[in-house]
């Protein structure tokens, strides 16, 4: 029998969640991993998808089932669940992996409820292992609990699919195959009334959503250090002159100092980006879980035993308010004599 | 009549837990157990509705004897109702079997008192998960608005609900009939003072116990450890990472400080071009 290892293709506005790609990466490796007739499958809802399903193909997707019909133009959870409940009990996958966002949490957890399986959320680390007592490998889905404080290996025995939601950002994109090749196979689900039980009556931009922590190169976070909401005016700086982003720490959000959408950790963003500055911020587990896997992550802290040093390519003990400044100045510096 | 029904957990304050240097271990004692944040906001919204359109509060949860607590703080909000589910054969229970044993409290007591909104927090931050809100919507094919940010229209004469809800790039505002499962952010509400008598009567309530047999019974094989089907195959901590170079801006000097960070910044590879920065 065949060994489907599933993967969300979470869309919207017809733009495809980086996450996905790197899920499908995951699902490939997974599937190498039980070595048997294993396949990477793509799973794609929406309305006007079919570029979308080629590209998944692209990342790894040996075969694409699409559902595409313009009321599944955007998601709802309702006629989501519904679609993937119904292609779960046909094709009876082994794995499913959803990025965890917001859509893919919302998602993931109502398929595991109505298809009557286990999901072990937010995974950091996936792999195929051997159980005791158990004929094939299980999936060992391993995520942080406590706020960061424990690392857990979570299994689903008795029930399929093993499902779990994975972070964006903690694993690298599958490499973008030109030549690759895979079949699209339209499922068509009809639409009943049953399956409309709320409406969406408009969308708000929002700008703060705006902030792109997951996925920036270079990102400026400031902590408890910074004393106060004026200190992210500092910060703010030093990103721009970077051209990075602004990050922050669980306690200034709780303070009400920045918005939620800054916030890097367990509760907030997991990102990984070349350059993680991080200034006035301890170094909270709940913190480090989400930023440890920055290339280089340079820390400014008053505190010569501050935790985030334990992780820090470079560190250093001192004022942030003296520090930053200096590190703009020599910055600008360096661009001018650049240009001139 | 409004009806909010809430359902909250009592959890560790993580913010609080550290790790034994030595044997690597939690270290449980004096962790102080908190009303999980999220669950407080969203008493927080149900009361709010509540003084604006009349009605009541019922709050439930899950969990040992000493979560009384917690739902004594949530009269202390203004609640009206708490009540404990707890017994012995719920221990051990992952969001699944959780979500069967919330799905029928809630399910007695709508057919009694029927619900206009379910609220919950959006997630419990010991566990993080985020499942036991939708998991609980889809037993009882309920709508679900999970990350919710805002209710802004409450309508009894015609049943629905209109919140707003956060995704990753914008907000989305739906409409769904009664009763509506909500899982609420921070911003849902702010937490309110608490009035005098409702202080003064939170510190004598005693809440409804349910068990595992009454009022209502549940089906023993869809409970805790044995009705779970995820289950924990291993723990750990997290791995160490090893630290870097550090140096000190009061030794060194600043500016000799903040050039040797430079230099080793804009020493790795491809580095510079992504800041903007030749060296």
């Amino acid at each position: 029998m065949t060994r489907r290892f599933w993967v969300y293709i979470e869309q919207e506005d017809g733009k495809v969640h980086p996450v996905a790609w790197e899920l499908l990466g995951v699902a490939r490796r997974l599937a190498d991993e039980v070595n048997d007739n294993a396949v990477v499958e793509g799973i794609l809802v929406g309305s006007h998808v079919e570029d979308l399903a080629q590209e998944a193909i692209h990342y790894g997707a040996q075969t694409v089932y699409m559902v595409d019909d313009p009321a599944f133009k955007n998601y709802l959870n309702k006629p989501y669940t519904v679609v993937l409940t119904e292609l779960v009990k046909k094709y009876e996958p082994e794995v499913f992996l959803i990025g965890a966002t917001t859509t893919g949490r919302d998602l993931a957890g109502s398929v595991a409820t109505s298809v009557g399986t286990g999901l072990t959320a937010d995974t950091t680390h996936l792999a195929m292992g051997d159980v005791k007592d158990s004929p094939k490998k299980l999936l060992l889905a391993t995520r942080p609990a406590f706020g960061g404080n424990v690392i857990a290996t979570i299994l689903c025995r008795h029930h399929s699919p093993q499902m779990a939601t994975v972070r964006p950002r903690v694993f690298t994109t599958a490499p973008r195959q030109e030549d690759a090749k895979g079949e699209i196979v339209r499922e068509v689900i009809p639409v009943t009334p049953s399956m409309i039980n709320a409406e969406i009556m408009e969308f708000i931009t929002n700008e703060a959503s705006s902030v792109k922590l997951e996925y920036a190169d270079v990102i400026v976070s400031g902590g408890r250090g910074l004393g106060g909401p004026k200190g992210f005016a500092l910060i703010k700086e030093l990103a721009d002159e970077l051209g990075g982003v602004v990050g922050s720490s669980r306690a200034c959000v709780d303070a009400g100092w920045i918005k939620y959408d800054h916030q890097v950790g367990q509760t907030g963003k997991t990102v990984r980006p070349k350059l993680y500055i991080a200034a006035g911020i301890s170094g909270a587990i709940q913190h480090k879980v989400g930023m440890q896997e920055a290339d280089f992550i340079l820390a400014i802290n008053r505190d010569p035993h501050a935790p985030i040093f334990d992780i820090a390519t470079m560190s250093i003990v001192g004022d942030l308010y003296e520090v930053i400044p200096a590190m703009i100045k020599q910055i600008r510096a360096l661009k001018e004599a650049q240009h001139g | 009549m409004f009806h909010a029904l809430v359902s909250i957990k009592q959890v560790p304050d993580t913010t609080n837990i550290r790790i034994d240097p030595e044997t690597n271990n939690l270290i449980r004692q004096g962790v102080p157990t908190i009303l999980n944040p999220y669950d407080a906001h969203a008493v927080a919204a149900a009361v709010e509705w509540k003084r604006k359109l009349g009605g009541k509060v019922t709050i439930i949860t899950m969990g040992p004897p000493a979560a009384v607590t917690s739902l004594r703080e949530c009269i202390e909000m203004g609640a009206d109702r708490g009540i404990l589910i707890s017994a012995r054969q719920f221990a051990g229970a992952d969001t699944w079997a959780t979500s069967y044993v919330l799905a029928e409290v809630v399910k007695a007591i709508h057919e009694k008192d029927p619900i206009t909104l379910l609220l919950f927090g959006k997630q419990a931050i010991d566990g993080d998960t985020a499942q036991v809100g939708p998991g609980v919507a889809v037993r009882l094919d309920l709508p679900v608005v999970t990350y919710a940010v805002k209710i802004r229209e409450v309508n009894m004469e015609e049943g629905y609900v209109i919140t707003e809800r956060k995704t990753e790039n914008r907000n989305e505002v739906i409409k769904s009939a009664f009763p509506t499962a909500i899982t609420c952010e921070k911003d849902i509400a702010e937490i309110p003072y608490a009035s005098l008598p409702d202080l003064v009567y939170s510190l004598r309530y005693e809440p409804e116990v349910w068990t595992a047999e009454s009022p209502i019974v549940f089906d023993p094989a869809q409970l805790g450890l044995k009705g779970s089907p995820t289950t924990v195959f291993k723990t750990g901590t997290p791995e160490k990472h090893t630290a870097g170079e550090i140096i000190n801006a009061a030794e060194l000097g600043l500016d000799e400080t903040v050039k040797t960070a430079l230099d080793k910044i804009l020493g790795v590879e491809g580095m510079a071009s992504i800041l903007g920065v030749q060296k």
